[in-house]
């Protein structure tokens, strides 16, 4: 292989958590003025990389080296990356809303005069840099540099976080999941300014979902999986289904009790939903979807980041921001749901991904958080009864295995495994009829992992409707009876468990148009 | 994490949570120590000191009013919300129950009811600004402030309105009599003693029973003492004042709301996790709205203490700077400004140590400016020992 011209060389890098090790002994390189591809499944380790080459980590938190123009580095600070080039436009943009585009692109380092902001240097500069990136086009309409942030399009914002990274004179730009909010038209357009910063010699890595994208755009392809380096190739020797066995390949370890269910009667009933998207008007987060699911059966929803999974099943409970529109069915009743409230009246809960934030409160105790969903069950008339509140969540506090000293522990000091167990505890106690478990086993151990899948399947006994969205395809495909693949706020594939894998499920998540129907 | 590891956890988080009350009583003894030995003319002769019977009777007295309205403001602070238009308000029900008795002669039993429903329709208000139309806490009464200001010189128009009713000047300066005070003080004793004896029967019949008996004894012993000596103090003088009376009756029926109703949970679900509680399917909006409601309740009683006490309605509550004492009372009394935690009866605490400040100080006959001093730097430092052992 001849010589090439390697900006960025990252050798053995291995990064662990409590726990988790992230990365093993990672091998990238990259080369000068390509763009280079990052690929893998959720949880591969790509953001991970992202966060060392930018400096998030910090050296010394992680192991091995890092070269960048034959040089090794050692970050100590974000302002050490700036200083040698390197810039990074992470998933959730960085802007602040208030301030103007110009304001924005010269944040840190405005150009000053006799210790003043010199307000028409910045702007002319910002002018130029919208040109550079093909902003402000003769064909596109022209936007003030004045203009306040909250005031443009995802797509635009974009546009200006990657101006803000070449005014700081970029060499190696990171652009970590840019068009995951964009629409067609924005992607198109996020892509031709890609290729024009690769034409004028700047590096990017690009990490994207949308191996479309990738095809079109990218030089170099490394794929991740479970934290390692599998391969970096050329583009040219790639295709989609390669890449997605790359990013697969694995073998299913046996963490699943799984169980044998037979498919009840239709309990509960989705048509045609929609949901807008609340910060960009005329967008729909969520398309039309339809679903059904029955007593006796795990509904595993599979999909990427993004795919719309959690905002749909939240809008239904009446959490979300914007309202959705459709109709609900639970037990062939059609119900309308404008709040919480009413969702746990007809015995719709979430047991959400986000427990710290949404399904516990940390400063009360084990009893008082089980109970919080369904407070008139331990009183009359607005007067908790002590004894019975007690009672119960002894209860539940067996049947649910939490491991805690007594009821009366504060949940912040419990394990996230044993926390997770009182939200479960907390959406049982309501006695559902219908449980949407989002992440259900997301940073918890293996152990609390089985037990929850376990508890899962003593729920579906008793008639309970179990939908189980999911990130990890093991946890989908050990546990789930029946699948649904979201991607773009639609309802992609729907299939049984006997004809799905991998590959099946990462194919119909990732190339949106070809549908795998029963 | 193991079990054990839980368990040490927890005996830290408890021992905290003691050290907070245990630094504010000693904080409390110290400044009576200090302010005894300033004030008496020997060890053996308290009678002219901070100590002496009559003294601690007018302290307890000076509390009270600030004590009631702590008490829900723990309960507002613990939604993360605030009221700065409580001293207005309180004023502004004072002058309009004097105007009540003087203009138009309405009896005293009226004028109460007048007073505290006027209290609930100024905080239903306040708190419909707040819950509903979704301003923030601090404007709006930041707003009621100068609005219940410029009433107050409405109604009075700056002249003090006066005599009140007899009847009415009771709750204000009156005492419960001795042998009262004392069966009281018996009957608490015993309500103590029933208490604890059924939350034992609970927790036996739960098997959550983790203390021994003896340690239930010691606590009720000790609740019992200091229930028994402050009656004794207090009947050492004249008897336990009406405010001082009014201001346990308050405090306990708040407690009883917040621990033992299902809006009590709920009001501190939502202060400790707003998201949350909106996903556990609880009103946010109703249930806000509610605890300003029962803040007007206790403002309006307050209102009509200060009233009586003054026996008169006056614009001169608007330098009493009221609501920023109830505030600190909350705050000294273990409320955290971050919400979600509180207990009600730690206003006491807290105004007890804000009055032994304002009444030693006085004693001592220093200028009024350090009261302000002190005040503000024990409030201080107050906040900042929590955050110290919340960080550890």
């Amino acid at each position: 292989m001849d010589r090439e011209d390697i900006i960025l060389k990252m050798k053995g890098i291995s990064k662990t958590f409590p726990g988790v090790k992230a990365l093993s002994d990672v091998d990238f390189n990259v080369v000068r003025g390509h763009v280079h591809a990052l690929v893998g499944e959720n949880g591969a380790g790509k953001s991970t990389l992202i966060k060392i080459i930018s400096g998030v980590y910090t050296h010394g938190s992680y192991e091995g080296q890092m070269f960048y123009n034959d040089a090794e580095m050692k970050f100590h600070h974000i302002m050490d990356v700036e200083k040698v080039g390197i810039g990074c436009i992470h998933q959730e943009l960085n802007v602040v809303p208030e301030l103007s585009i110009s304001e924005n692109i010269f944040l840190n380092e405005k150009p000053t005069r006799r210790g003043f902001v010199n307000f028409d240097k910045m702007y002319s500069d910002t002018v130029k840099l919208l040109e550079q990136i093909g902003m402000n086009a003769e064909d596109s309409v022209a936007i003030s540099p004045n203009e306040k942030i909250k005031n443009l399009g995802i797509g635009q914002k974009q546009m200006v976080e990657i101006a803000k990274a070449l005014a700081k004179d970029v060499k190696l730009l990171i652009l970590d999941e840019p068009t995951a909010a964009l629409t067609e038209v924005e992607v198109d357009v996020l892509l031709e300014i890609v290729d024009t910063l690769r034409s004028k010699g700047v590096t990017c890595i690009y990490i994207s979902h949308r191996l479309d994208e990738i095809m079109r755009i990218a030089d170099e392809v490394t794929v991740l999986r479970d934290g390692q380096t599998i391969e970096t190739r050329k583009i040219a020797d790639l295709d989609k289904e390669t890449m997605i066995r790359l990013m697969v390949g694995r073998e299913l370890t046996n963490m699943f009790p799984r169980v044998p269910h037979t498919q009840g009667e239709l309990a509960f009933e989705v048509k045609k939903y929609s949901v807008d998207h609340p910060d960009i008007p005329d967008r729909k987060l969520i398309k039309d979807v339809s679903l059904k699911a029955y007593k006796g059966e795990i509904l595993g929803i599979s999909g990427l980041m993004g795919a719309g999974r959690t905002e749909l099943f939240a809008a239904i409970y009446g959490s979300f921001r914007t309202k959705g529109k459709g109709e609900v069915y639970i037990d062939g009743e059609k119900i309308q749901i404008n709040n919480p409230m009413d969702a746990l009246k007809h015995g719709y809960v979430i047991v959400s991904e986000d427990r710290k934030k949404l399904g516990l409160n940390l400063l009360m105790n084990i009893k008082e958080n089980i109970t919080l969903a369904a407070l008139d069950k331990v009183s009359k008339s607005g007067i908790l009864n002590d004894d019975q509140e007690v009672q119960y969540s002894n209860e539940y506090m067996e049947k649910i295995q939490i491991a805690a000293p007594n009821i009366g522990v504060r949940v912040s000091t419990l394990s996230g495994g044993n926390q997770q167990k009182v939200v479960i505890a907390k959406a049982l106690f309501c006695s559902p009829k219908v449980v949407v478990f989002d992440e259900p086993t997301r940073g918890i151990d293996v152990g609390a992992k089985y037990e929850i899948y376990k508890l899962m399947n003593e729920l579906v006994e008793q008639g309970v409707v179990i939908i189980m969205i999911s990130s990890e395809m093991e946890e989908v495909l050990g546990m789930s009876d029946r699948i649904l693949v979201m991607a773009d706020g639609q309802i992609k594939g729907e299939m049984d468990i006997s004809e799905a894998t991998q590959e099946v499920l990462l194919q119909a998540s990732v190339i949106g148009r070809e549908e795998h129907v029963k | 994490m193991s079990n054990k590891e839980t368990d040490n956890k927890r005996y830290s988080k408890i021992k905290k949570i003691d050290i907070r009350t245990f630094t504010m009583l000693a904080v409390l003894i110290i400044l009576w120590v200090f302010f005894t030995a300033l004030t008496s003319k020997g060890f053996s002769d308290l009678s002219t000191s901070f100590l002496s019977f009559r003294n601690l009777s007018n302290l307890f007295r000076q509390m009270a009013i600030v004590g009631i309205m702590g008490s829900t403001m723990v309960l507002i602070i613990v939604t993360q919300g605030i009221d700065l238009s409580a001293g207005m308000v309180v004023g502004f029900i004072g002058c309009v129950a004097a105007a009540c008795q003087v203009y138009y002669g309405i009896g005293t039993a009226m004028t109460i009811v007048i007073a505290i429903i006027l209290g609930v329709i100024v905080y239903a208000i306040q708190g419909a600004l707040i819950a509903y139309a979704g301003i923030a806490p601090f404007i709006v009464t930041l707003g009621g402030q100068l609005v219940f200001n410029g009433l107050i010189l409405a109604v009075t128009k700056g002249a003090t309105i006066a005599p009140l009713k007899e009847s009415l000047v009771y709750f204000g300066q009156a005492y419960v009599s001795k042998t009262v005070s004392l069966i009281l003080g018996l009957v608490v004793v015993a309500v103590l003693l029933l208490n604890e004896l059924q939350r034992r029967a609970s927790k036996r019949k739960n098997d959550a029973l983790t203390e021994s008996s003896t340690a239930m004894i010691i606590r009720w012993v000790l609740m019992s003492a200091v229930v028994m000596i402050a009656i004794l103090v207090m009947n050492s003088y004249r008897g336990m004042p009406i405010p001082v009376l009014i201001l346990f009756v308050v405090v306990f029926i708040v407690t009883l709301i917040a621990e033992k109703t299902t809006f009590g949970r709920k009001i501190y679900a939502i202060g400790g996790n707003l998201d949350a509680a909106k996903y556990a399917g609880i009103n946010v909006r109703k249930n806000l709205m509610m605890v300003y409601m029962l803040h007007g309740v206790t403002i309006a009683i307050a209102g009509l203490i200060y009233a009586a006490r003054l026996n008169a309605g006056s614009a001169s509550v608007a330098n009493a700077g009221l609501e920023l004492d109830a505030i600190a009372a909350a705050v000294i009394g273990g409320t955290s400004m971050s919400g979600g935690v509180g207990k009600v009866a730690g206003a006491i605490l807290g105004a007890l140590i804000m009055a032994s400040i304002d009444n030693g100080m006085s004693m001592m006959n220093l200028d009024a400016y350090w009261q302000f001093i002190v005040k503000g730097l024990i409030l201080v430092a107050a906040v900042w020992f929590d955050s110290r052992t919340n960080k550890k």
